[in-house]
């Protein structure tokens, strides 16, 4: 099988964001990048899918700057066969994204199956994954928590919320979007992480996808960090006290109850 | 100016997100939302209620157990026809799914997950939050194309309804082609309370609670005010709670009228799903825990003597009411 995976770098939730002098963006200058958390399960999944069927390639994408390479590489070292970097701008909208995703699928392909993140913990958006599978014309499952492989079509458990599971089928090829329990990514050893350095990666630019600044619709601008925070609000007394006040703050301060 | 929001429903009622995109202060637009399934033509009096100036009903047995894609299509199918400025939907698992699809079927923007949507002058702004909360930005439109925005829950408060509004009524007929997914069940959640996701306060409990039974104190403090219960991962990975409590980068992101934090650090992957939460409460014994940094009311103190305290205030308060 033809599998494909896209992984998107992110900055570290530990790392703590600082704004660009002209609010348009985040100062880059000292965030630690990571694959964003969900993308290591697509990964992993990809992975035990090419040991249960046989001749199967795992092929990495990823649309970034040059620093997306250290991500791809990560990949390398858990496993994957190959990695191309679609070289775009950091603040490339989803739209670009998945229209360079789409078009290096079509160069590369065809895919049998493409795993993607459920979300990407920098911008959240949770749209990529379908916007890929449209331009795609494929079907894509999201939020799937486990999959049962058939013949040409797969059964997908998928999470919809308060604990409730819907069972999707559908026909391969198709785009599936990793939500926690699908699996547990493996670690890189320390070995696989040395050989992954000299792994080749490959770029296709946005000219070779044929993305272009015209095909933007939407720009991010005017971040704002959270206004500083009112100090904590400590309630004392007895227990019994404390808990008639906050019942109290509940009901007449922020009238929730 | 010409907006359309996408109703969900479950069981033949609008979902609370769904109402709650009626709260958006969309200034003068004229608004008209679209339900779309088997049987909806009951719904179309409550959207009037809500405020919609014509409801469309796209009805058929082939909607029943829709899928995005289903719903895709047959919305795109739609809406062209009425040409709207914005398409707002709610940003849960049926609208995550929706947005994007539509997006492309109609060539038009897209903003996801927005926390802020305001509408005057023939003008849209929407915000969003980025870096899980850390920080928000404003979603600029680049050219004038259709805009389909998602809603995060909660993000506005549901107008009551207005018994002595009506909407027009349009049927609307689709042609959907073959499907390649199916839905083929669904396996009902055993929860009782609502999800954390759209509850109005949610009370998480954390490690500290010791067990899966200790949790009981969780669960009727969260009874006695409406509340769902969440979770801390650490709980989770203890076999406290199940994953669908656990809020956080890994787990849901959540943004109630209160969160009620009890025993919960508030480790940094915890406090990205629920740092937009609009008043925080934070139970600790530890007073220099991380989480009354975020917090806006703290009570230092063992959960187990405080929270059956707060059941029992609880329910006096409700005696009083
Ligand atoms: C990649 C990654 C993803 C993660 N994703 C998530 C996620 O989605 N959600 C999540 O929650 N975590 C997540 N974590 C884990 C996170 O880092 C913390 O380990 C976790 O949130 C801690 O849970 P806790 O607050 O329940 O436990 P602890 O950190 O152990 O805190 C327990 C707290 O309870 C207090 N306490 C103890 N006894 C009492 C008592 N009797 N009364 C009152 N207070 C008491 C203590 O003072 C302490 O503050 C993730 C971690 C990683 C690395
Ligand atoms: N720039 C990118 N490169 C590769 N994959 C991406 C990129 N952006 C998003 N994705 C994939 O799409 C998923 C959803 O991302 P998002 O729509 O940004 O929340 C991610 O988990 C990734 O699998």
């Amino acid at each position: 099988m033809n599998i494909f995976v896209c992984i998107k770098q992110v900055p570290d939730t530990t790392t703590r964001i600082k704004l660009r002098g002209d609010g348009n963006g985040i100062d880059e200058a000292d965030i630690q990048w990571i694959v964003s958390p969900h993308d290591e399960l697509a990964i992993e999944e990809a992975l035990r899918l090419r040991e249960q069927q046989p001749d199967s390639t795992v092929t990495v994408l990823s649309a970034g700057p040059e620093r997306v390479t250290d991500s791809l590489r990560m990949a390398f070292a858990m496993g994957a066969d190959s990695a191309v970097r679609l070289d775009l701008p950091g603040d490339a909208d989803s739209g670009m994204n998945a229209r360079a995703l789409a078009a290096a699928i079509g160069k590369l392909g065809p895919a049998d199956i493409v795993f993607t993140g459920k979300e990407a913990i920098d911008d959240g958006a949770a749209a990529v994954g379908q916007t890929l599978a449209a331009m795609l014309d494929m079907p894509c499952v999201t939020v799937v928590n486990g999959i049962d492989y058939g013949d040409g079509a797969i059964t997908c458990r998928r999470d919809v919320g308060g604990g409730s599971i819907e069972v999707i089928e559908t026909t391969l090829p198709a785009v599936v979007a990793a939500q926690v329990g699908l699996n547990e990514p493996r670690y890189a050893t320390a070995l696989n992480i040395i050989r992954a350095k000299k792994k080749p990666i490959d770029t296709l630019s946005a000219g070779e996808l044929g993305v272009t600044e015209a095909n933007r619709k939407t720009r991010l601008k005017n971040f704002e960090l959270p206004p500083p925070k009112q100090p904590c609000q400590i309630i004392e007394g007895t227990p019994a006290d404390q808990a008639k006040e906050l019942i109290r703050v509940l009901a007449e301060d922020v009238q929730v109850i | 100016m010409k907006i359309l929001i996408i109703a969900e429903h479950n069981n033949g009622q609008l979902s609370e997100a769904t109402r709650e995109l009626f709260g958006l202060p969309l200034g003068q637009a004229e608004r008209h939302a679209v339900v779309a399934g088997e049987g909806v033509e009951p719904l179309a009096a409550p959207l009037g209620q809500l405020g919609a100036a014509k409801v469309h009903l796209i009805d058929s047995p082939t909607l029943a157990g829709s899928t995005g894609e289903s719903l895709a299509q047959a919305l795109g199918q739609f809406i062209p026809q009425l040409a709207p400025d914005i398409v707002l939907a709610a940003h849960t698992p049926q609208g995550k799914d929706l947005a994007p699809r539509l997006a492309i079927a109609l060539d038009a923007a897209l903003a996801t997950d927005c926390v802020q949507v305001s509408c005057a002058d023939d003008h849209v702004t929407a915000r969003r939050p980025v870096y899980a909360g850390k920080a928000t930005a404003e979603v600029e439109f680049t050219d004038d194309s259709l805009k389909v925005i998602t809603v995060r829950p909660r993000t506005a408060k549901p107008p009551g309804p207005d018994a002595t509004r009506t909407a027009e009524v349009a049927t609307i007929a689709v042609e959907l082609p073959e499907q390649k997914t199916a839905l083929k069940e669904i396996i009902a959640s055993d929860n009782a309370r609502p999800d954390v996701t759209e509850a109005a306060i949610v009370v998480t409990g954390g490690r500290s609670l010791g067990s899966s039974e200790n949790f009981s104190i969780i669960e009727a403090f969260a009874d006695s005010i409406g509340a769902a219960v969440g979770s801390s991962r650490a709980a989770v990975d203890a076999g406290y709670r199940p994953y669908r409590d656990q809020v956080g980068q890994t787990g849901k992101v959540v943004s109630p009228q209160v969160y009620i934090a009890c025993g919960v650090s508030g480790a940094i992957q915890h406090l990205a799903g629920m740092r937009t939460s609009k008043h925080i409460v934070a139970i600790n014994t530890d007073p220099d825990a991380p989480i009354f940094q975020l917090a806006d009311y703290g009570i230092v103190g063992d959960l187990f003597d405080v929270v059956p305290a707060l059941t029992d205030a609880a329910k006096n308060q409700n005696g009083n009411d």
